[in-house]
């Protein structure tokens, strides 16, 4: 049985259709990265544009890109916010510093040293965030109210840091768990006892880690709304609650609320900034030579 | 310096799974070169975890300089180890890594310095790497770092985890010779664990060699080489390993491809006692002289011979080495000739075996008979 030989051409123009098809699809995806992108882009465009806008010129339909630019709106953003912004601030800030605290012990006794059921402590954290957080705001309101925490900022900052552990725990853990097992034995060899065994091994390696586990704490924290709108009024107000009161009954104040939300944004954006690439390199440590 | 000892030392893993160290004993001299060999799974390497107490004992103990050490906390044990991936703490330069166990051992600053900075010269350490961060250092001075952490302690025992395997095989024999010296001149007891046979016999003092846990032999290199305790160290020790053909018994001897292997009086004495109708003949690739072509036996010599045909030629350069299929069903075998003899595949070839190169085992305990 004889297989007719192909002709070079014949091997070569299929070669060739096999590549075009290749780049063609490899095109088509970029393509589709673009628009999907853009898509999600444009609204956060719109509003950036339309917080520089005074209010009469926010309403039109379709949206005007070209119009000179005013900074009344901002102006009337920060007259009111001062306080929302610092409440923000300290229940993110201190939420987040009560989670490092009591997630670093957490991680490390579930992954360098792990205690015996560290699966069902591990499954249990996880747990507790499937629990929808509406089935829980009535107990917890009645125990905020018993306790004299309703519309307190040290509410805030034990509820977020409650909303966060779990993630927090989970991420720290796998950091840890990157930490070859043999520097560890070299540690011990070398006489470190358990505290220098954290402190001079281990946290080196996983700083990155843990600051990038933080900084999502952060948005989450700073992000928050329903916890923060059903418990607290004045007196530990956040800033979602203040761009919801730019919402009001009577009507819509577009530009007022596009220059909030903007202003609210802010921080949140720069800090995703940083966190994405200390989360890339956290994610990657896993190479060890 | 100082002796260890391990006394019927024993680690299991999980309750009803074999031993993966099953009642190892063994005595390393003061200031000897101990090297533990064999292949994975063997046992060596938890074997030097348990001395270095990384590894908790289920049974026997160890000693070591005398005094009972199966308890006492690694820390304490004044020995040092090198870690086969090196283990050196990233964010530390190397001057901190080589001085870390002397910080947690409360040493002054300018001793720490000057110990330092004495183990960097032995291994030849550049003085600007002890400034830099371990990712900056090339594979082989990231393992001299290893090895001057352990240096720098000045400990009673060097423990060392296969130094070698992450380096490219030009460097390993560099580093192996260095190695060796290196121990001769501090003279402080080493414990070397490793796969490689070849590090085994060119490295040590003595070699013992694990299998599934136990020991199988602690000898010389050269008493191993010559005077194999069973088929498995047989087989183990020696590049290319040994030839083992199962052969049945005949009168005066053992019959192998077509041709009768006399056997000792002892090794046939063994063989009827225990009722045997066929043993494992071992015989060295270099005990396997190729004749020349057209030779035949000489009248008188007492010299066996073996023909059968090549299969392979693998060219060494100054040696070659044949595969070679011998005649009646006699199974394949390595022959190990001068690399300038030529011969062909498919060519047929004779060789001439002396009685007293060959080895003879029982064929189902692997022990040597010997009567």
């Amino acid at each position: 049985m004889t297989a007719i030989p192909a002709t070079h051409a014949q091997v070569q123009a299929p070669r060739r259709s096999r590549r075009m098809r290749e780049m063609s699809g490899l095109a088509g995806w970029t393509a589709l990265g673009w628009v999907v992108g853009i898509g999600f882009f444009i609204p956060v465009l719109w509003m950036v544009l339309t917080a520089f806008k005074p209010e009469s010129a926010a309403e039109t339909w379709p949206p005007q890109f070209t119009f000179s630019p005013t900074l009344s709106e901002f102006r009337l953003v920060f007259s009111g916010m001062g306080p929302y912004i610092e409440h923000s601030a300290i229940a993110t800030i201190g939420s987040t510093i009560l989670v490092l605290i009591l997630a670093l012990p957490a991680a490390y006794a579930l992954a360098v040293h792990p205690v015996k059921r560290w699966r069902d402590s591990l499954f249990f954290f996880i747990s507790t965030k499937m629990l929808p957080i509406v089935a829980a705001i009535g107990p917890l309101y009645v125990i905020a109210l018993k306790t004299h925490l309703l519309d307190s900022i040290w509410l805030l900052i034990i509820l977020y840091a409650a909303m966060n552990l779990p993630l927090a725990i989970w991420m720290i853990r796998s950091f840890m768990l990157e930490v070859p097992t043999e520097m560890l034995e070299a540690a011990r060899l070398d006489g470190a006892g358990r505290l220098r065994e954290i402190v001079e091994v281990i946290m080196p390696i996983v700083i990155p880690g843990v600051v990038s586990s933080a900084l999502i704490c952060v948005i989450f924290a700073w992000n928050e709304l329903f916890l923060a709108l059903n418990l607290t009024v004045t007196n530990a107000a956040t800033m979602p609650m203040f761009l919801i009161s730019s919402v009001p009954q009577e009507g819509l104040y577009i530009a007022h609320l596009s220059a909030a939300a903007t202003v609210a944004s802010v921080p949140v954006i720069i800090v995703g900034w940083i966190a994405q690439r200390s989360l890339v390199r956290g994610l990657s440590m896993g190479a060890i030579k | 310096m100082a002796p260890v000892s391990y006394m019927a030392a024993s680690r299991v893993y999980a309750k009803g799974t074999p031993p993966a160290v099953d009642a190892l004993d063994l005595d390393i001299k003061d200031g000897e070169f101990m090297v533990l060999v064999g292949p994975s799974g063997s046992g060596k390497t938890t074997a030097l975890r348990m001395l270095a107490g990384l590894e908790p004992l289920d049974a026997g103990r160890i000693e070591i300089g005398g005094r009972d050490v199966s308890d006492v906390q690694p820390k304490d044990r004044d020995i040092a180890m090198v870690f086969q991936n090196y283990a050196l703490y990233p964010s530390k330069t190397v001057a901190e890594n080589m001085g870390f166990a002397l910080k947690m051992q409360h040493v002054a600053k300018d001793e720490r310095d000057r110990r330092v900075r004495e183990a960097a010269q032995l291994l030849d350490l550049d003085e600007q790497l002890l400034s830099r961060k371990p990712k900056q250092l090339s594979g082989g001075q990231r393992q001299r770092v290893a090895m001057g952490r352990a240096i720098v302690r000045e400990p009673r025992v060097f423990l060392m985890d296969e130094p070698l395997s992450n380096l490219d095989a030009k460097l390993r024999v560099q580093t192996r010779s260095q190695i060796a010296e290196l121990q001769r001149r501090l003279g402080i007891t080493t414990v070397y664990v490793t796969h490689d046979q070849v590090e085994a016999m060119t490295m040590g003092n003595r070699v013992a060699v694990l299998s599934g846990g136990k020991l199988q032999q602690c000898a010389s290199p050269r008493e191993l080489y010559d005077n194999p305790v069973n088929q498995f160290v047989a087989g183990f020790i020696g590049s290319p390993s040994m030839n083992l053909q199962t052969a049945a018994l005949t009168d005066g001897g053992a019959a192998l491809a077509g041709a009768v292997i006399p056997l000792a009086a002892p090794v046939r004495a063994a063989a009827t006692r225990d009722h045997l109708s066929e043993i494992v003949l071992g015989i060295r690739p270099e005990h396997m002289h190729l004749a020349d072509p057209g030779a035949g036996p000489a009248a008188g010599s007492d010299s066996v011979w073996l023909t059968g045909e090549v299969l392979l030629v693998e060219e060494l350069g100054a040696d070659a080495l044949l595969h070679v299929r011998l005649a009646d069903g006699g199974g394949s075998v390595v022959a190990r000739t001068e690399g300038r003899r030529s011969t062909a595949p498919g060519k047929q070839v004779s060789f001439r075996v002396q009685p007293e190169d060959v080895f003879a085992f029982h064929p189902v305990t692997g022990a040597r008979l010997a009567g």
